[in-house]
């Protein structure tokens, strides 16, 4: 081998070397408070580990898949996990059309107090949720709420919001999304304050109307934000807790669980944590599967 | 609620140091109080540790939402308190768990805690195989609370006894209420209601040994079709307690007329309603199948941790509060009602006439069954009401279906005892 190339082969492990040294500390960290946490849960998602595992080592049995088995024989979980599709299904659309539909809005040209409407408008972002949820269960009241006296003046006879088992999620969908919108529109935001003004401009010298306007050169130019803001909202509402924690604790009728509060029950309430670490690893293929399909999907329409 | 968190912990800092800057020769007992308890628990220590100045006790407060959570964290960490309020259902888990010191022999030798003085009812929850392994503190149980003045109005002077004389007084409540109100507030999250209704009842909710699921039986049953009853023929409203904003005004609103409710209630509802409707309500015992029923031997007890190296300290602590003086003290500072007989005997029990049905019915107290997955089988035995009630499954559905999730929930109990 001649000497130069040798010399470079040198010179670049060296600088390998230097490089592990630099993320040395991260990975360290990461492995000790991730992959070995990671680790430990899906070997325990193996056992039967439980309250009298924890009394006693000798009480643990190894059970190999019989987590996963039951657990896709447990109706309950097929609830949860049905209620959450629901939502996701349900809260990621709505809540990014009305993120977009803010964003455009504060946007506008015409718009004035814009600082005042983006504070607004994040509010609920920054807002703690235990104490916003007090606040929306008055909204959502059936004889007192203010919803169903807005609905009352469109002569919509009073939804029992929080107690009838098919306004419940809807409920939680509204609460969700009005909590949320806001981080996505400051998102889109800076997105659509980088579309270049030319675009525009020659869109109006085309004599192009606004829905044209809307439709061929903002939403082609939001794409790649578009896709970001999708998979961060749907991975984040797939991992719905809070919100029926503190508004319904799961009911009525269990349905508002989620597959987290499947998990967090399982696992922090009767502590069986062999079954809650199961679900914890079914909920992550499942999201990784979504994550998968949408990156694809984004990634042929940009081809396309 | 972190920023919340991080502020409390930086006001408390100084707190904490002037705790641990204790003097030498002084032992340190650590005891866990929850909730409200918890916050009345450091102000009752004080004169014990007047009695007592070679111990320091520093009492911990846990809230009841993270308690069970925080007890099982400690037992896996080992940092468990040397005592501890525990709620009496959670005993037998945590002797199952092997995590706590039987009581029987500090009990005989004791001049301050004389078993017999106690509500029988109330000691059984603590007795798992033969061995004490806790001492009641205080006691809850569930009965009725009543608008006096609604069941005169529908032609009734004096609370039921019976589930039937109650059936007649729902219904004419209900006729004279009309359709927006009701007679009766049973919340479907909350599975007390039907719990009492089920054990006035002789048969078990578990059979053989707690190793399976015994809801299909006729006794239960009829507990079952009593309380679904009532939401059919639309005397409770179809409700969480979480939908109602608040109970107490909706009991002064005349929302509903009977309320199952425990000991907590009364400074709540003497607080909380009206001046004008203060003696329009009133306390009874649970009405039974036949004659006065039983309640829940529900309260929670003082429990000494295996791992605690000053066990004889804790006993001493343990001792104190269950002296009848301190126990009136509680009394008077929290509406916890005293377990013992000779506490009732004060002036301020014995004057106050909501505690009277209360202290009737402590005569009358049955327990769940003591296995450890008790309140797991109980929040599935109110899911199958809620069930029931909402007209999803039929009785026959819901039992069988509770029944064999019950028995998967005791798997491993039964894998357990054939081992042992």
């Amino acid at each position: 081998m001649p000497l130069a190339s040798r010399r470079r082969i040198e010179a670049r492990s060296a600088g390998e070397r230097a490089a592990w040294w630099f993320i040395a500390p991260a990975l360290i960290v990461l492995s000790v408070f991730f992959f070995l946490p990671v680790l430990g849960a899906l070997l325990m998602s193996l056992t039967d580990y439980d309250l009298y595992a924890l009394s006693d080592w000798h009480n643990l049995r190894f059970i190999g898949l019989e987590n996963y088995v039951r657990l896709l024989h447990d109706p309950l979980f097929w609830k949860a996990l049905g209620n959450t599709v629901y939502f996701v299904a349900l809260g990621v659309p709505l809540s990014i059309g009305v993120s977009l539909g803010t964003a455009l809005l504060v946007n506008a040209r015409l718009a004035r107090w814009r600082g005042l409407f983006r504070t607004v408008f994040f509010a609920p972002v920054v807002t703690t949720l235990v104490a916003v949820a007090v606040v929306w269960r008055y909204i959502f009241h059936t004889r007192y709420g203010f919803l169903n006296y807005a609905l009352g003046g469109l002569g919509i006879a009073p939804i029992d919001w929080m107690g009838d088992p098919h306004w419940a999620m809807p409920a939680i969908v509204i609460l969700a999304v009005w909590k949320n919108f806001g981080y996505n529109m400051i998102i889109l935001l800076a997105a659509l304050q980088n579309i270049p003004e030319e675009h525009y401009e020659a869109a109006r010298i085309d004599g192009a109307s606004s829905w044209q306007v809307l439709r061929h050169i903002t939403l082609p130019a939001l794409r790649p934000v578009m896709l970001l803001v999708s998979i961060l909202t749907m991975t984040g509402y797939f991992q719905l807790f809070a919100e029926p924690y503190v508004m319904t604790q799961g009911g009525p009728l269990q349905s508002t669980l989620s597959v987290l509060y499947f998990m967090f029950e399982e696992g922090f309430k009767w502590w069986n944590l062999g079954r809650a670490s199961a679900v914890a690893f079914l909920l992550f293929v499942l999201m990784f599967v979504v994550t998968v399909l949408q990156l694809r999907l984004g990634r042929e329409r940009e081809r396309a | 609620m972190t920023r919340r968190r991080a502020v409390a912990t930086f006001l408390c800092l100084p707190l904490a140091a002037s705790c641990a800057r204790h003097e030498p020769g002084r032992r340190r007992l650590r005891f866990w109080a929850v909730g409200r308890e918890g916050e009345v628990a450091e102000q009752m220590v004080r004169q014990f540790m007047r009695e007592h100045p070679h111990i320091e006790v520093e009492v911990q407060k846990l809230p009841w939402s993270a308690a069970h959570e925080k007890l099982l964290t400690a037992f896996a960490g080992e940092t468990l308190p040397d005592l501890c309020q525990l709620g009496n259902t959670w005993v037998s888990e945590f002797a199952a768990l092997n995590a706590l010191a039987p009581l029987d022999e500090y009990l005989s030798n004791s001049r301050d805690v004389a078993l017999d003085d106690y509500f029988p009812g109330f000691l059984e929850p603590n007795r798992i195989d033969r061995r004490l392994y806790g001492v009641p503190w205080y006691i809850d149980t569930r009965l009725l609370y009543y608008r006096r003045d609604l069941l005169q109005q529908a032609g009734f002077n004096a609370p039921p006894t019976t589930w039937e004389e109650w059936t007649r007084m729902l219904a004419a409540v209900k006729e004279q209420v009309g359709p927006d109100r009701y007679a009766v507030l049973l919340p479907l999250n909350e599975f007390e209601p039907l719990l009492v209704l089920a054990l006035q009842w002789p048969t078990d909710l578990l059979r053989d040994g707690g190793r399976w699921g015994n809801f299909r039986n006729a006794d239960f049953r009829r507990a079952m079709e009593f309380y679904n009853g009532m939401f059919e023929r639309q005397w409770a409203p179809r409700l969480s307690s979480t939908q109602i904003s608040n109970v107490w005004d909706e009991f002064a609103r005349g929302f509903y007329s009977f309320y199952i409710s425990g000991p907590w209630n009364i400074a709540e509802f003497k607080r909380r309603m009206p001046p004008g409707l203060q003696q329009a309500w009133m306390t009874a015992p649970m009405p039974g199948p036949d004659g006065p029923g039983v309640s829940i031997a529900g309260g929670a007890s003082l429990v000494i941790f295996r791992s605690s190296p000053r066990k004889s300290e804790a006993w001493q602590l343990a001792e104190y509060l269950s002296r009848p003086a301190t126990q009136q003290r509680f009394y008077e500072l929290t509406g916890n009602m005293p377990p013992r007989r000779a506490s009732w005997a004060s002036p301020v029990l014995e004057d106050s006439v909501y505690a009277r049905a209360f202290r009737q019915q402590l005569d009358a107290v049955r327990s769940p069954p003591k296995v450890p997955e008790w309140e797991r089988i109980a929040t599935q035995m109110g899911l199958a009401a809620e069930r029931v009630v909402r007209s999803v499954a039929t009785i026959d559905e819901a039992l069988t279906a509770l029944d064999r999730s019950v028995d998967e929930i005791l798997e491993k109990r039964r894998w357990m005892l054939e081992r042992s």
